[in-house]
C-alpha cells in the first residue's frame, strides 16, 4: 500500500480513537479542572461506587440486558433455524419485516412501541423495557445464526434422520452445535446493545425504572462530570472486551 | 418425543409472531394514530381528521424537517467521503493485520454513543483538548466557543455514525472481485471509467446500506444535541421526543414519525435496488 494510504488509515483511526482515548486519561486525572495533571488516582472510580441511584440503574441495566439478550437468542435462533431450513407460506414478507426491523432508527422503534404499549394502555417499565429490548436485538441474533447456517449442509439432517434421530434430534444435536458461535455472538452483540440503547429506552421506559444509559444521560446533560469519565472508561472496556471475544468467537469453525 | 418435536414448530414461529406483535403492528399503529385527533386527557379520540399532516406544514415544523434532513445529508455525505476510501484500503490490506484492524472499527460500534458523543463534547469544550491545542500552537489568544454550534452537532453525527458507514462498504470491498478490475483494465478502461463502471456498481449495496444506516439515526439521535449544545431544530428525534414525551401530542408525534420511516422505506428500496443493480453488473462483465 501507498505511503499516503497508510497515512490516510492511521489518521481515520486517530479520529476514531482520540476522543475516547483522551476521556481515559481525563478519568486517572483527580484535579478537577481537567487542564492540570498534578494528581493521578481513581478518585471518580470511588465516587461512582458511592452513587446510589447510579448502582440501581447499573443493576437494572445488567437484569435487562441479560433477560432480553437470552430471550432474543432463544427467539432468534429458533427463528433462524426456520429460516434457513423450512420454506413456509409468506417467508419473503417475514424476511422483509426482520430487514426493517435490523434496519429501522431507534427512534421509529422507540415511538411505534411507545404508541402500541400506550393504546394497549400496558404500564412504561421493566416489562415494555424487556419487550422492546427484545425487539431490537431479535433481528441481529437472527441475522448472525442464519449467515452462519448459510453453509450448513441439509443432507447432515437428512443423515441424522435416516440414522433414526427425530426432528428435534436432529436440530439439537447436529445444527445447534455447528451454529453455537454464532449463537453465542450474537448473545453477546444483544447485550452490548441492551446496556448501551439510550433511544429506545428514553420512549418506553416508565419512572420507576431506570437504566444506565438514561442515568449517565441525566449525568451528562447536568454538565461535565468527572466520574462520567470513569464510567465512560469502564464501559469502553466492556465493550473491547466483549467485542474480542466474540470476534474470537466468529473466527472459530463449529 | 412428541413435545419436541411441537416444541421446533412452535419455536419456528415464534419469530415471526413477535415481527407481526410489535415491528408490523406497532408501525401501522403509528399510521392509524396519526390520523384520529388528539384527547387532552387520555389517547387519542377516533374522529379521523387530516390536520395532523396539515400542521407538518407549518413553516415551524417545515424549517426543522428541512434543516434535520440537511445536517443528516451533510453527515452521510461527510461519513461517505471519509469511510469510501477507508473501507477500499482496509480491504487491500495483508489478512495478518487485517483483522485486528476491523476489530478497532467494530468496537465503536459496540461502544454505547452517549459516551462517545461525551468524548466529543469533552474535546470541544472550552477548557478541553482543542481549546488548548490551538491555544499552544498560538492560532487563537482565548478559547473559542466550539460547542453549542451547527459544526460541533455534524462532527458529533460524524464521529458517531461513521462505523456504520465504513462496515457495509467494507463488506462490499471484500467481495469485489478483484478480476474485474484487471478485465476492465485489460479492454483499456482509464481510471475513471473502471471507478465508475466496475468500482461503484459492485459496491452500491454497501453504498446504501451506509447511507440508510448513517442518514435515518442522524435525523433521530436527539442525543446529540442536547450534550453537543444548541442547533435544536437541526433534528428530527428532538421534535419527536417532545411531542412524545413532553406535549403528549401523541397523533401530530406520529404523523412527524411518519416522514422518518417513508424515509426508511424509500432507503431500503435503494438498497434493493443497489443489490439487483449490484448483482447484474457483476453478470455482465463476466
Amino acid at each position: 500500500m501507498s505511503r499516503s494510504g497508510r497515512v490516510y488509515l492511521w489518521g481515520v483511526f486517530a479520529f476514531l480513537y482520540l476522543p475516547i482515548v483522551l476521556l481515559l486519561a481525563y478519568s486517572f486525572n483527580e484535579s478537577p479542572y481537567g487542564s492540570s495533571w498534578n494528581r493521578l488516582g481513581g478518585e471518580w472510580y470511588r465516587r461512582l461506587a458511592d452513587d446510589p441511584l447510579l448502582i440501581e440503574a447499573t443493576l437494572n441495566s445488567l437484569k435487562v440486558a441479560l433477560l432480553s439478550a437470552s430471550l432474543a437468542t432463544v427467539i432468534g435462533t429458533a427463528g433462524a433455524v426456520g429460516f434457513s431450513l423450512y420454506s413456509f407460506r409468506g417467508q419473503t414478507f417475514f424476511h422483509g419485516l426482520l430487514m426493517i426491523t435490523l434496519m429501522a432508527p431507534e427512534i421509529v422503534m422507540g415511538v411505534s412501541l411507545l404508541v402500541l404499549f400506550l393504546a394497549l394502555r400496558i404500564p412504561l417499565g421493566s416489562g415494555s423495557l424487556l419487550v422492546a429490548h427484545i425487539t431490537f436485538c431479535l433481528p441481529f441474533v437472527t441475522v448472525t445464526v442464519m449467515s452462519r447456517l448459510k453453509d450448513f449442509d441439509p443432507r447432515l439432517i437428512e443423515s441424522a434422520r435416516d440414522l433414526g434421530a427425530s426432528e428435534a434430534q436432529a436440530i439439537g444435536h447436529v445444527l445447534l452445535p455447528l451454529a453455537s458461535p454464532a449463537i453465542l455472538a450474537g448473545w453477546l452483540l444483544s447485550f452490548t446493545l441492551s446496556l448501551d440503547d439510550v433511544v429506545v429506552s428514553f420512549f418506553v421506559t416508565g419512572p420507576d425504572f431506570e437504566v444506565l444509559p438514561l442515568r449517565i444521560y441525566s449525568m451528562v446533560r447536568m454538565g461535565i462530570k468527572p466520574e462520567v469519565n470513569a464510567l465512560a472508561t469502564l464501559l469502553f472496556g466492556l465493550s473491547l472486551v466483549m467485542v474480542i471475544l466474540s470476534q474470537r468467537l466468529m473466527a472459530r469453525k463449529g | 418425543m412428541r413435545l419436541s418435536e411441537a416444541m421446533v414448530t412452535a419455536g419456528r414461529g415464534l419469530l415471526p409472531v413477535w415481527l407481526l406483535l410489535f415491528t408490523l403492528v406497532p408501525l401501522l399503529m403509528v399510521l392509524a394514530v396519526s390520523l384520529l385527533t388528539r384527547d387532552e386527557t387520555g389517547f387519542v379520540t377516533p374522529v379521523v381528521t387530516l390536520e395532523n399532516y396539515r400542521r407538518l406544514f407549518d413553516p415551524v415544523y417545515l424549517k426543522v424537517f428541512t434543516d434535520s434532513m440537511a445536517m443528516a445529508a451533510f453527515a452521510t455525505l461527510l461519513c461517505l467521503g471519509m469511510a469510501y476510501p477507508f473501507a477500499y484500503l482496509l480491504s487491500r490490506i495483508g489478512s495478518a493485520w487485517r483483522g485486528v484492524l476491523l476489530t478497532l472499527v467494530i468496537v465503536p460500534f459496540w461502544t454505547n454513543s452517549l459516551i462517545r458523543i461525551y468524548a466529543i463534547r469533552s474535546l470541544l469544550a472550552a477548557k478541553g483538548a482543542m481549546n488548548s491545542l490551538l491555544l499552544a500552537l498560538g492560532l487563537i489568544d482565548e478559547p473559542v466557543r466550539l460547542l453549542y454550534t451547527g459544526w460541533a452537532v455534524g462532527l458529533g453525527l460524524v464521529y458517531v455514525l461513521l462505523p456504520f458507514m465504513i462496515l457495509p462498504l467494507y463488506s462490499s470491498f471484500e467481495k469485489l472481485d478483484r478480476r474485474l478490475i484487471e478485465a476492465a483494465a485489460d479492454l483499456y478502461a482509464g481510471r475513471w471509467a473502471i471507478f465508475r463502471h466496475v468500482i461503484v456498481p459492485l459496491t452500491a449495496p454497501g453504498i446504501a446500506a451506509g447511507c440508510l444506516l448513517v442518514f435515518l439515526p442522524a435525523l433521530g439521535l436527539f442525543y446529540v444535541t442536547d450534550v453537543l449544545g444548541g442547533a435544536r431544530n437541526l433534528m428530527v428525534g428532538a421534535l419527536l421526543k417532545d411531542q412524545f414525551l413532553e406535549a403528549s401530542d401523541w397523533p401530530f408525534g406520529s404523523a412527524a414519525s411518519l416522514i422518518v420511516i417513508v424515509w426508511l422505506f424509500l432507503m431500503m428500496g435503494f438498497y434493493r435496488r443497489a443489490q439487483r443493480w449490484a448483482g447484474k453488473g457483476a453478470l455482465d462483465d463476466v
